[in-house]
C-alpha cells in the first residue's frame, strides 16, 4: 500500500513486514530513483523536494482500512479513526493527506502515459479500467489476472480460469477478500464492476476471487471467513469486538447441528446492526460473507438448523458415513483404510460403520472399488 | 453559528459544536458510554450513534461536528435497535453481578441497561474469566467487568501522561492491562486514581480498608481515631444526593462519632502544621538559595511519580510529611504523652479524597518509633458507604464539631484541598516570617483556578518571588521539564497529581460522564473550600493557638529537632518496574 503526501515534500510506502520481496524491491526502487534525481532534494532541478519512506506494518489486517494505516505510521495502534474528517481534510499527523492502494498508483502512471482518453475507453460506464484480480479456489488455472472492468465473472471462471476442476459444478464465487460476498452461478454473467457488485452483496475490496464448487458447504464458508474478521478485529468499536464474535459462535453452533430456530434472524438482524454501526470498513463488511450466503442459500441454513444436516457434506458433526449393504461386496478395503478402526465386517459379507467411533474423515469413501458407502 | 434540526427541534449552536452537545442544547441526551469530555473523545462503544439524513452508517455524535442545515435523528426505531443490540453485546461479555458490585447505583451501564430496557440477553456468548489485579494497596482491578471504553486510559496517558494501563491484544481478545500483564503495584502507576474516576463500571476502583477499621472501632483495648481532610467534607453529601460542593463538615463529624471513634479530628489542623514546617523549609532555603525551586511533598500520588520519573530532582522536594501523616504523628507522639494513652493502642484512621494516601500510609520512612503514623485510610466514597452500613440518615443529620484540642484549623487549612492551596496558604506563612509584618491582604488570586500551570510574582519585602502551580502529572511533568533543563526561574512550585487538586482526588465520589461535561465539579468543590477559608476567623497557619500551644509545650522550633524527627521524611528513587 501506498500513501502519498500529494504537494508535500514526503511519502509514505505502508507495506507489511511480512512481504520481505516487496520491501526488497521498494527499498531498490527509491535508490534507484534517487540516483536518477527523481527523488530527494532538488528533483530535476525543479527545486522540489519529495523524499519517500518505507514504513513496515506488522501484519494487521485492519491496516489496510485507511485511518487506522495512518495511525500505524504515526506509531500507535492500528485502530481506524471515525469519519469524517476524511484523510483528505485530516490525514497523517493531521494534515490533509492522499492515501492510496498501490494498484491505484499504479494505474496513474498508464493514464499520464497514454491519457485519459484511453483509460476511459476501457471498462463500463461507470468503472473505467482495468482490474487485477487474485484468481483462486477451485478453478484450473490460478494467480493474478488483469481484465477490463465489466467482463463477467463466467468469462473470469471459465474463459481465464479453464474452469472447475475434476468435472464438479461452480457454486459460488467469493469476491473481495473475506469481507466480501458469495455470488452464486445466476450471477455467473453479471458484469464485474463496482456498481453490478455492490448490487448482488459483494464487493470488488481487495481484489480476491475464490471459485468454490459444489462441494462447499456456505454455512461453513460463512464460519471461515468470519473466523478471519474475529482475529483481525481491531477491538476498537463495540458491534465489530463483540458482534462479530457473537455472530462466529451462533455459526459455529448451527455448523455443530446446535442451531435452533430463529438463529438465522438473529444473524440477519446482528449482521445488519454490524454493517450500519461499525467504525471502519472492517466491521461495516465483515458481515457481507453471512449475509450473502442467507440471502442465496438460506435453505443450507435450514437444513443445518432444522434437519441436521449439511447439504454439502463439509460440516463433520452434522454428516453420516454409511455403507449401503445393496453395493457393499465385503472386500474389507475400507476396513483396512481406516484410520480409526471404525468399520467392521467379515469378508465377503457387508460391511458396518461405528458412528461412535467415525471422525468423518471420507477416506472410506474414496476408497471403496464399488461406491457402496456416501457421506 | 450554524441552524440544524435535531429530532424535528431547531438548533442554532457556535460551529465546531459536535452533535451530542448540540443536542445537549435542545434537551435531548444522547446516551454515551466511552464518552468523556476533553479526555476520551473517540466514538469507540457506539451508543451515540445518531442518523443523519443523506449520510450512509450512522453519525458518531460524540465528535462529529455540527453542519449548516443538518438533519439529525437520534431516537429513529433503526437507531434506538441498534443501540439495544451494542448494550446486548457489552453486557453479553460483562461480568453482571451488579448486586454485589461497589458501582451498584452509580454505573453508567447499568443506567444505561434500564433506560433501554434490556431485560434479557440476547446474544450470549463465551466470557473469559480473567485474574483480579488487587495487588497494590491503592487500586483494585477487575478485567472482567471492564467494558473497554478505554476512558481509564485516556487519563492515564493522555492527561497524566503515565501510560501505566494501555490496551493490549485485539478484537474480542482486546484488555486493559500493564506492560507485561504485571500488577498496577509493580509497574509504573502512581495511584492518582484518576481512573477510577473515569471509570463508568466497577472496573476499577478503591482498595477497601472499611473492615479493617470496623474491626478496630470494635476493639475494646483501642483507641480508633479518626481525621478528615479538606477536600472530603465538600463532596462528601454528593454521595447522599446533595448539590455538589455543599460543605457537610457538621453532619460529617456527627457521623464519625455515631460509627464510635472515640476522637473525631481535623487534617486541617495537620495542614496547619505541613504550613509552618513548609513555609520555615522555603524561608530557609530562599534566603540561603539552597535547591531552589522547592516543592511542596503533600500529594502522595505526586511524590511517587516524582521518585519514579525524575529521581534527579528529589532534592527540591520539601522534606516535609503530607498532613495527614503529620497529624498522625502527633497524635501518636504529643497528643499519646498528653492524654497517658500507649501509642500501641493508637490506630489513626484517615478520611482522604486520594486513593494514593493508601500508599504513602505504607512507607517505612515515614514511621515514628516503629509505628506508622496512620493505619487506615479510607476514601470519601468508602466512608459514605460506611455511614450508610451504620444507618445513618445523613441528609438530616445535626451537626457537630472536631474534637477539641486538635481539631482546631485555620482558613489557610482548608484551602489545601484545592490546587493552589498549598501555596496559598505557605505564602501567607513565610511573608509574615519573612516580613514581620501583616499580610494585609490573604487572597493570592494569581494561584487559584484552573489553568493547569499558574505561574505568580510575590513581593516579600522586595524579594521577588516566583512561584509555580501544577496539577495534573502532565503538568507537573512540563515543569519539571523545565527545572531539569536549568530554565526554572522560579523559587517555589506547589504540584498536585490529581487535575484540579484533592478535590477531585481518586478517593472522591464519582461523576458520571454527562456531569463532568456539563458542570465544573472542581470550581463547585473548591468553591466551597475557598468559602471555608473566607469565613475562619484565623487564616493564616501559624496564628493557629493549638499550633502555637505543641510548638511552645513539645516540638520546639519548627524545622527544629523535634518537629523534624516527627513532621519530616525523606525520599528514594523508586523503579518504574519491578521485574
Amino acid at each position: 500500500m501506498l500513501v502519498l503526501l500529494f504537494g508535500a515534500n514526503k511519502g509514505y510506502i505502508y507495506v507489511r513486514a511480512e512481504y520481505p520481496i516487496a520491501v526488497k524491491r521498494f527499498e531498490v526502487a527509491i535508490n534507484q530513483a534517487k540516483e536518477y534525481g527523481i527523488l530527494g532534494k532538488n528533483i530535476w532541478n525543479t527545486g522540489f523536494e519529495f523524499e519517500l519512506e518505507i514504513r513496515l506494518g506488522a501484519g494487521a489486517f485492519v491496516c489496510g482500512e485507511e485511518t487506522a494505516l495512518l495511525e500505524s505510521i504515526e506509531g500507535r495502534r492500528g485502530q481506524p479513526r471515525v469519519k469524517p474528517p476524511y484523510p483528505a481534510n485530516s490525514g497523517l499527523w493531521g494534515k490533509p493527506t492522499l492515501i492510496n492502494n498501490v494498484e491505484t498508483f499504479a494505474n496513474v502512471t498508464k493514464i499520464i502515459l497514454n491519457g485519459a482518453q484511453w483509460y476511459a475507453s476501457i471498462g463500463t460506464e461507470k468503472s473505467k479500467g482495468t482490474k487485477v484480480f487474485a484468481l483462486g479456489g477451485d478453478v484450473i488455472n490460478v494467480g493474478l489476472v488483469e481484465v477490463p472492468m465489466g467482463t463477467t465473472l463466467r468469462e473470469i471462471v471459465f474463459d481465464i480460469g479453464g474452469g472447475i476442476p475434476e468435472g464438479k459444478e461452480f457454486k459460488v464465487a467469493q469476491t473481495g477478500g473475506p469481507s466480501g460476498g458469495c455470488i452464486p452461478k445466476q450471477y455467473l454473467d453479471t458484469p464485474i464492476d463496482y456498481e453490478s457488485l455492490a448490487s448482488i452483496g459483494s464487493m470488488m475490496g481487495s481484489g480476491g476471487l475464490i471459485v468454490m464448487d459444489e462441494r462447499k458447504c456456505m454455512v461453513n464458508l460463512a464460519k471461515f471467513y468470519l473466523g478471519f474478521t474475529v482475529d483481525e478485529s481491531c477491538g476498537k468499536c463495540t458491534p465489530c469486538r463483540i458482534g462479530t464474535k457473537r455472530m462466529l459462535e451462533l455459526l459455529e453452533r448451527i455448523t455443530k447441528g446446535q442451531g435452533k430456530n430463529g438463529d438465522i434472524e438473529k444473524l440477519e438482524k446482528l449482521a445488519n446492526m454490524i454493517k450500519k454501526a461499525s467504525i471502519c470498513g472492517l466491521g461495516q463488511t465483515a458481515p457481507n460473507p453471512i449475509l450473502s450466503t442467507i440471502k442465496y442459500f438460506r435453505e443450507e441454513y435450514e437444513a443445518h438448523i432444522i434437519k441436521k444436516e449439511c447439504p454439502a457434506g463439509e460440516c463433520k458433526a452434522l454428516t453420516k458415513i454409511t455403507i449401503n449393504p445393496e453395493l457393499c461386496k465385503g472386500c474389507g478395503i475400507c476396513k483396512k483404510n481406516c484410520p480409526v478402526g471404525a468399520i467392521s465386517g467379515e469378508p465377503k459379507k457387508t460391511h458396518k460403520i461405528d458412528s461412535n467411533i467415525c471422525i468423518k474423515c471420507g477416506v472410506c469413501v474414496s476408497k471403496c472399488p464399488f461406491k457402496a458407502i456416501s457421506k | 453559528m450554524i441552524n440544524l434540526t435535531i429530532d424535528g427541534k431547531a438548533v442554532c449552536v457556535p460551529e465546531g459544536t459536535t452533535i451530542l452537545e448540540a443536542a445537549r442544547r435542545a434537551n435531548i441526551t444522547i446516551p454515551t458510554l466511552c464518552f468523556l469530555k476533553e479526555i476520551n473523545e473517540v466514538g469507540d462503544c457506539r451508543m451515540c450513534i445518531v442518523e443523519v439524513e443523506g449520510r450512509k452508517g450512522f453519525a458518531t455524535s460524540c465528535i462529529q461536528k455540527v453542519e449548516e442545515g443538518m438533519v439529525v435523528r437520534t431516537n429513529t426505531k433503526e437507531v434506538v435497535e441498534a443501540k439495544r443490540m451494542i448494550l446486548d453485546l457489552i453486557l453479553s461479555n460483562h461480568q453482571r453481578d451488579c448486586l454485589t458490585c461497589t458501582r451498584n447505583g452509580t454505573c453508567e451501564l447499568q443506567k444505561l441497561a434500564m433506560q433501554f430496557n434490556v431485560t434479557q440477553i440476547e446474544y450470549q456468548g463465551a466470557v473469559k474469566i480473567k485474574p483480579i489485579d488487587d495487588l497494590s494497596p491503592s487500586i483494585v482491578r477487575d478485567p472482567n467487568k471492564c467494558i473497554l471504553c478505554r476512558r481509564c486510559t485516556a487519563v492515564c496517558k493522555n492527561v497524566q501522561k503515565i501510560g501505566a494501563i494501555d490496551v493490549l491484544e485485539r478484537g474480542y481478545e482486546s484488555c486493559i492491562g500493564t506492560v507485561n500483564n504485571k500488577s498496577l503495584a509493580e509497574v509504573n502507576c502512581t495511584f492518582c486514581g484518576q481512573c477510577i474516576e473515569a471509570c463508568p463500571v466497577g472496573a476499577l476502583k478503591e482498595k477497601e480498608m472499611i473492615e479493617d477499621v470496623i474491626e478496630k472501632l470494635h476493639d475494646k483495648d483501642m483507641h480508633v481515631f479518626v481525621q478528615t481532610a479538606p477536600a472530603v467534607r465538600v463532596a462528601l453529601g454528593e454521595e447522599f444526593g446533595m448539590p455538589i460542593g455543599t460543605n457537610v463538615t457538621g453532619k460529617m463529624v456527627s457521623a464519625l462519632k455515631r460509627i464510635g471513634f472515640e476522637k473525631v479530628f481535623d487534617t486541617n489542623t495537620g495542614a496547619d502544621f505541613t504550613i509552618m514546617e513548609e513555609a520555615n523549609e522555603f524561608v530557609q532555603r530562599f534566603t540561603k538559595n539552597e535547591t531552589l525551586p522547592m516543592i511542596t511533598s503533600c500529594s502522595p500520588g505526586w511524590v511517587k511519580y516524582i521518585e519514579m520519573n525524575y529521581p534527579e530532582l528529589l532534592g527540591h522536594l520539601s522534606s516535609c510529611k503530607s498532613p495527614h501523616e503529620m497529624f498522625g504523628a502527633i497524635l501518636k507522639s504529643y497528643y499519646a504523652e498528653k492524654e497517658g494513652i500507649d501509642p500501641e493502642k493508637i490506630y489513626v484512621v484517615s478520611i482522604m479524597p486520594c486513593i494514593a494516601k493508601k500508599f504513602e500510609r505504607q512507607r517505612e520512612e515515614l514511621k515514628n518509633n516503629g509505628y506508622y503514623n496512620v493505619d487506615a485510610v479510607l476514601t470519601t466514597r468508602e466512608l459514605a458507604r460506611m455511614i450508610q452500613q451504620y444507618h445513618i440518615d445523613f441528609v438530616d443529620l445535626e451537626e457537630s464539631t472536631f474534637d477539641s484540642p486538635m481539631g482546631e484549623a485555620t482558613g489557610a487549612a482548608a484551602i489545601f484541598g484545592t490546587t493552589g492551596g498549598v501555596m496559598e496558604a505557605a505564602l501567607r506563612t513565610a511573608y509574615e516570617t519573612i516580613t514581620k509584618e501583616e499580610l494585609k491582604n490573604v487572597n493570592f488570586e494569581d494561584v487559584r483556578g484552573e489553568k493547569g500551570i499558574k505561574k505568580a510574582t510575590i513581593d516579600i519585602q522586595g524579594n521577588k518571588v516566583k512561584v509555580v502551580v501544577a496539577h495534573g502529572l502532565g503538568n507537573a511533568q512540563k515543569v519539571l521539564e523545565e527545572i531539569k533543563s536549568g530554565n526554572a526561574d522560579y523559587q517555589f512550585v506547589e504540584i498536585m497529581a490529581c487535575p484540579g487538586g484533592c478535590v477531585m482526588g481518586g478517593g472522591q465520589p464519582i461523576k458520571d460522564a454527562k456531569t463532568r461535561a456539563t458542570v465544573d465539579v472542581r470550581a463547585l468543590r473548591a468553591g466551597a473550600l475557598y468559602s471555608i477559608d473566607e469565613k475562619s476567623k484565623i487564616r493564616k497557619s501559624h496564628e493557629n493557638p493549638i499550633l502555637k500551644k505543641i510548638y511552645k509545650d513539645y516540638l520546639g522550633e519548627p524545622g527544629g529537632h523535634k518537629a523534624h524527627e516527627l513532621l519530616h521524611t525523606h525520599y528514594q528513587k523508586r523503579e518504574k518496574y519491578q521485574l
